[in-house]
């Protein structure tokens, strides 16, 4: 399905790497949506999301954020924009990039194993040949040892977990990821961001989060989107703003703790209005 | 994670085994003082025995004519089998098509349910006369009972999948085909063996109704038989035979799903 061009468009962009002309890996150019076909939800927005980057796109509950998110992955047709990835127009498609729900989504009538190659095996990869591939990948998603197990017996963190690496092998080059920890109690949340954020450094992942928690969204993101708006009061979401995040300026340590994450929080705070 | 689910359900273990003794003698020991009541009514002379057989008389009636009775029983047993698998087939064929096309989920929903007010009984007599005493009239009767609740209980079952699901499958460009393999019909097999739990022994019922008005073998016919010859002691004998069956095909169906569905068993260990 045109893996291979993606893989070597993806070579080309991080080979000529931060250069300000590149072509985004995802793309949204002024989309315009609605819930119901009528009443505008979201007013054209636009963002990027660059090769090997992560983004966070933060707003209220019920801003629209989803409405986004499944526009973005091609389940709904927006009334106008485009939806582009590395320039090519991939507006209303489904299949081309790669979506993790709120919710795990793990099919309980199968075992782990068979759920993260669920991408694998709706195209038409024979089952043997998808195990093979997902085996080794267990252990780096720390997930050693559940490859047998039923959903059932995971705890909340580990199917999350499971729902990444379902994720990550339906093998598309940029992701989506709606609320991914918020299901997640308080401490299991932190700890699984963590390793989320270390895992995509790792993968070299293009993902673009969405989340209503500025603190995560600072935290995760290289960039962030503000969007502010109240499309159940009549008054459509829009972009209000972008916000950088200086991750390496930091330093060592606990990045929430040092000045550098407080200035983006206010700014965020400040355009959330 | 293992160790600390390990500690409270050892701790409850000791009171689960002995309410799991209490719930195997209770029910035993009420059967028992009824039949022991049963037996003394009728040895008291407080019903007359031409209107009422005891126990004892309804167990000598079952060892006595125990060769006659699986005979028939094979019979209804064969009509029993055929019919099932057909009621379930139409079931799931109904099932699978109202859920595809919304057109026929109108066009059949009233009809599926209108076919459900007719009562057994009455039609019995009508597919005698159409079908003759053979097996047909039979086969369909339990068709028409059993396939309702596998329509009901799939349906059902295919709309209780999240939406959510097939919104992350189609974004793995899953095919309808796809989605009803991995995510709709693995949701509606809980429901389906319920459905199928009460199919089986509507199946057993609907037989002998059918045999009551007509045939040469079959676990009615006896009891139309031995009714006319007024041998109550084999009426309840034949019950007992009947009973049983219909025990014995729900144990079957709990298997099969047991078979069917082992994450089951690790949903219940959670709990």
């Amino acid at each position: 399905m045109g893996a291979g061009v993606i893989a070597a468009e993806r070579g080309a962009a991080s080979g000529a790497d931060a250069g300000a002309g590149d072509v985004p890996a995802l793309e949204a150019r002024s989309l315009t949506l609605s819930w119901d076909g009528q009443t505008t939800v979201v007013d054209r927005i636009s963002l990027t999301v660059a090769s090997g980057e992560v983004v966070c796109l933060v707003g209220r509950s019920g801003c629209g954020k989803t409405t986004i998110l499944h526009a973005l992955s091609g389940l709904t047709r927006p009334l106008s924009g485009q939806v582009l990835l590395h320039g090519e127009d991939i507006t209303g498609t489904p299949g081309h990039v790669s979506y993790m729900l709120q919710k795990d989504l793990l099919l309980p009538s199968r075992r782990i194993i068979d759920n993260v190659c669920l991408p694998m095996l709706l195209t038409g990869v024979p089952r043997a040949e998808a195990r093979a591939k997902a085996e080794p990948l267990f252990e780096r998603f720390g997930l050693a040892g559940t490859e047998e197990k039923w959903p059932a017996e995971l705890s909340g963190g580990m199917r999350q977990r499971a729902a990444f690496m379902r994720t990550y092998l339906m093998g598309a080059d940029v992701t989506l990821l709606d609320e991914p920890f918020s299901a997640l109690d308080a401490i299991t949340r932190v700890e699984v961001r963590r390793w989320f954020c270390d895992m995509a450094r790792e993968l070299g992942l293009s993902a673009l989060v969405i989340t209503h928690d500025v603190d995560e969204a600072v935290s995760m993101a290289s960039r962030v989107y503000v969007l502010a708006g109240r499309p159940s009061e009549g008054e459509p979401s829009h972009v209000a703003g972008e916000v950088r995040v200086d991750h390496d300026a930091a330093g060592e340590g606990d990045f929430a703790l040092t000045p550098e994450f407080l200035s983006a929080k206010r700014e965020v705070l400040e355009l959330l209005g | 994670m293992s160790c600390q689910q390990d500690t409270p359900r050892n701790a409850a273990a000791p009171r689960a085994g002995a309410s799991r003794a209490r719930r195997v003698l209770t029910p035993l020991l009420t059967v028992a003082g009824l039949l022991v009541v049963w037996e003394l009514v009728v040895d008291l002379g407080i019903i007359p025995n031409f209107l009422l057989p005891t126990p004892v008389q309804v167990v000598q009636a079952l060892v006595s004519d125990f060769s006659l009775i699986v005979s028939h029983a094979a019979t209804t047993l064969v009509e029993t089998a055929i019919g099932l698998l057909i009621g379930v087939a139409l079931g799931f064929a109904i099932a699978v098509l109202m859920d595809r096309f919304e057109g026929f989920y109108l066009a059949l929903q009233p009809l599926v349910t209108i076919s459900q007010t007719i009562p057994t009984i009455a039609i019995a007599p009508l597919l005698v006369l159409w079908f003759g005493y053979g097996l047909a009239p039979k086969v369909i009767l339990i068709v028409i009972t059993t396939f309702f609740p596998i329509t009901v209980s799939l349906i059902s079952g295919f709309r209780s999948v999240d939406p959510d699901v097939i919104d992350l499958m189609r974004t793995m460009n899953a095919s309808r085909w796809q989605i009803f393999r991995y995510a709709k019909l693995p949701a509606a097999a809980d429901q389906f063996f319920s459905g199928l739990r009460i199919s089986a022994t509507y199946a057993i019922v609907g037989a002998v109704i059918a045999e009551w008005l007509g045939g040469n073998s079959g676990l009615g016919v006896y009891m139309t038989r031995v009714r006319k010859s007024f041998s109550y002691d084999r009426m309840f004998a034949v019950i007992i035979v009947i009973s049983a069956l219909s025990l014995g095909l729900m144990k079957l169906v709990d298997l099969l799903q047991r078979v069917c569905m082992p994450w089951k068993r690790a949903e219940g260990n959670k709990r």
